[in-house]
């Protein structure tokens, strides 16, 4: 091949070392808002935080999450 | 005739259900090949028991069958065999533990670096899969839903109630990591080649980490009951 393909995604989090990743996931999603919040809509340390969270959460659980803190019903310390 | 049968083993893998078969499907990574050769290493001394223990029985039936021994003894107790035969059955099963502990706790590695990340969640009865790693959005997953192909549909060569429209690929010789939810009833991800079966769980992401060692279809079915068309979920993977 003419460039190599790199392939990148969530790397395992030591905070979470078990088969379940539910709170891998959500964590990820509280830490992308999270640093929404602190830093502002655009900047890009944010981006990574967004990358973990879309690879390891369902795309339903994310529309679902984004209702909810539109709505304000939220449960997480965002 | 016989050249012809020994081309067909190398080029074709078991690995779907055969009718018949007895054995496991060819492993398609380490995690599998070494499940494999765990159950033939404690099959091995399986049998070795099971020859001594009837061989055991067998010659006191014959030896001691009524008509060639009528005058039965009266051995009550004998404290070395006792000693003895209760030592060693304990003994051998702590041997027998030591691999399958090692295989065990290997297979709980956490690979630090994959290389890609596949969802699966579980609907009745059909799979949809999910790639998101590339999204610049929330919205833009690559995400499809794979169902059994039905056997009017079939054409000629597929396998029964084994096919499935769209099949999840996935690089071969890579780390991945396969995270299984589900929609709605409890289902389990299964693929037979690559030593996986998770049960899903609605609500709870589990995570799979496996690496493919060769290229190939996969085929797997869901193995836990999820209703009506249970025993027609699949989940094959190239």
């Amino acid at each position: 091949m003419a460039d190599e393909i790199e392939l990148k995604t969530a790397p395992a989090d030591f905070r979470f070392p078990t088969t379940n990743q539910t709170r891998h996931c959500f964590t990820r999603y509280i830490e992308f808002h999270r640093c929404l919040a602190a830093k502002g809509e655009e900047s890009y340390e944010c981006a990574r935080f967004a990358k973990y969270y879309r690879s390891l959460c369902p795309g339903e659980w994310i529309e679902k999450w984004n209702e909810q803190r539109e709505n304000g019903t939220f449960p997480g310390p965002l | 005739m016989i050249v012809r049968e020994w081309l067909f083993l190398t080029m074709a893998a078991c690995d779907a259900a055969e009718p018949w078969q007895l054995g496991f499907q060819d492993a398609a990574t380490p995690m599998m090949q070494g499940i494999i050769d765990l159950q033939h290493n404690i099959f091995f001394f399986l049998i070795l028991i099971l020859l001594f223990v009837l061989q055991i029985l067998v010659r006191a039936l014959w030896h001691f069958h009524y008509q060639k021994n009528p005058v039965p003894q009266r051995i009550v107790h004998g404290t070395t065999i006792e000693i003895l035969r209760t030592i060693f059955p304990s003994i051998i099963p702590m041997f027998i533990a030591i691999p399958p502990f090692a295989l065990l706790y290997s297979m709980d590695e956490v690979v630090v670096d994959q290389a890609i990340t596949i969802k699966a969640i579980g609907h009745k009865w059909y799979r949809t899969y999910e790639y998101s790693d590339y999204n610049s959005s929330d919205e833009q997953s690559l995400t499809f839903d794979s169902y059994t192909i039905p056997e009017d549909d079939l054409e000629l060569g597929q396998s029964r109630l084994l096919e499935v429209d769209n099949r999840v690929v996935v690089p071969a010789k890579t780390h991945l990591h396969i995270i299984v939810t589900s929609a709605d009833v409890l289902h389990s991800w299964v693929v037979h080649s690559s030593g996986v079966k998770c049960d899903v769980v609605p609500g709870r992401l589990n995570q799979i980490s496996i690496s493919v060692q060769r290229e190939g279809v996969y085929y797997g079915q869901c193995s836990e009951i999820c209703g009506m068309n249970h025993a027609f979920t699949r989940a094959p993977e190239t």
